[in-house]
């Protein structure tokens, strides 16, 4: 930063000081608005994986470790990504399938 | 009926050894029956708080754990008849605190004591979760600093969901102590005000305590605030905390130790 634009904004900062408390109400409130949306969120995603993993094991053979579920919070929507790996063998997806 | 009180915060540091010695004696002065415990296993603090460090023989893990009776463990206030501590253990782990044994000790306490006060260690481990677990009241200290109130946030969630209370879909009530408040800062704009703080966190208030020297005297003393100086504006405010909890409708100030003119010229009132 030169210093004339170093001087400038503690001039301005000097002014314009009102606090910083506003800043950390704001950034509380956010922050916290977010974190309650994604409190009891990792339960959500255990009950969505063990239904997921019985309703799909009812019809073809499916290790535990093979179900993986993930949730990515966006602004507006959210995306749940599962990602089921079954085994290609004859009496695994080709069995159920016949 | 007794009333099993916990004192949470999830953030360490903000005073919950301090404001669970403080209530406890408060709470005493006003007569009730007090036992406070010490749930922080391993780093046990209660017991200097509050002057009997010399004192402890037993703990709260050899009682869980059957190697000594509640009686032997617990330890009488030498100021206070009706105020008793019982400690944590220093040497243990905090795995040793097993859920049925501290279930098996307050049921026990309920039975001897108007309020039963759990001092929560800080975090959200075991020691934690299992002073909140079977409690009636929640005191939340939280001080006006964004992480403190951002943890008291995340022990409100806690409160609701992983108590004994919470789990029967009973109601825990819930109340935010606010502590080493600056009236002053805050009406500068350069700490959260108590307005700011209740919002975010919708909860009710339970006192504020003045930001003081007479805090660190207390605790260098071996007294809870409110027996060493109970004139002092700390002590005061946990003395009208104390009666709210009690259910009495005592007007929420902050209490200041600072002499106005008037009290200069006519020498200090006592309030």
């Amino acid at each position: 930063m030169t210093m004339f634009g170093f001087r400038r904004m503690s001039i301005l900062g000097f002014f314009r000081r009102r606090g910083s408390a506003p800043v950390a109400r704001e950034r509380l409130q956010i922050l916290l608005a977010y974190e309650r949306g994604v409190r009891g969120q990792s339960d959500l995603l255990a009950i969505l994986r063990e239904e997921i993993l019985a309703v799909i094991g009812k019809h073809v053979p499916v290790e535990r470790e093979n179900v993986q579920i993930k949730m990515d919070r966006g602004d507006t929507v959210s995306m749940l990504e599962i990602d089921v790996e079954i085994p290609n063998s004859a009496d695994g997806l080709l069995a159920a399938g016949a | 009926m007794a009333k099993v009180l916990v004192v949470t915060s999830g953030k360490g540091g903000v005073g919950k050894t301090t404001s669970a010695a403080a209530l406890g004696a408060a709470l005493a002065q006003g007569g009730q029956s007090v036992v406070v415990i010490d749930f922080d296993v391993g780093l046990r603090n209660l017991d200097l708080v509050m002057g009997a460090e010399r004192r402890v023989v037993f703990d709260l893990i050899n009682v869980v754990q059957g190697v000594a009776k509640l009686p032997q463990a617990l330890i009488r206030d030498k100021r206070i008849d009706t105020l008793w501590l019982l400690p944590a253990s220093q040497t243990r782990d905090k795995d040793a605190l097993t859920e049925e044994g501290v279930a098996r000790v307050i049921s026990e306490l309920r039975g001897k004591f108007d309020w039963v006060i759990c001092d929560s260690p800080a975090g959200i481990e075991r020691g934690a979760t299992l002073a909140m677990r079977f409690a009636d009241v929640a005191v939340i200290v939280t001080n006006p600093e964004v992480s403190s109130v951002r943890d008291s946030d995340r022990m409100i969630g806690l409160l609701d969901s992983k108590t004994e209370r919470a789990e029967k879909g009973e109601r825990i009530e819930k109340h935010i102590l606010i502590t080493r408040y600056d009236p002053a800062r805050a009406a500068r704009g350069e700490m959260l005000n108590i307005e700011d703080v209740l919002e975010i966190l919708s909860t009710p208030l339970i006192g504020i305590i003045p930001e003081s020297e007479e805090v660190l005297r207390a605790s260098n003393l071996g007294s809870p605030i409110t027996l060493s100086n109970a004139a002092s504006a700390p002590a005061r405010a946990y003395l009208a905390a104390a009666r709210r909890l009690k259910g009495e409708d005592v007007p929420m100030t902050i209490p200041s130790d600072r002499k106005g003119l008037l009290d200069k010229l006519f020498g200090r009132r006592a309030a």
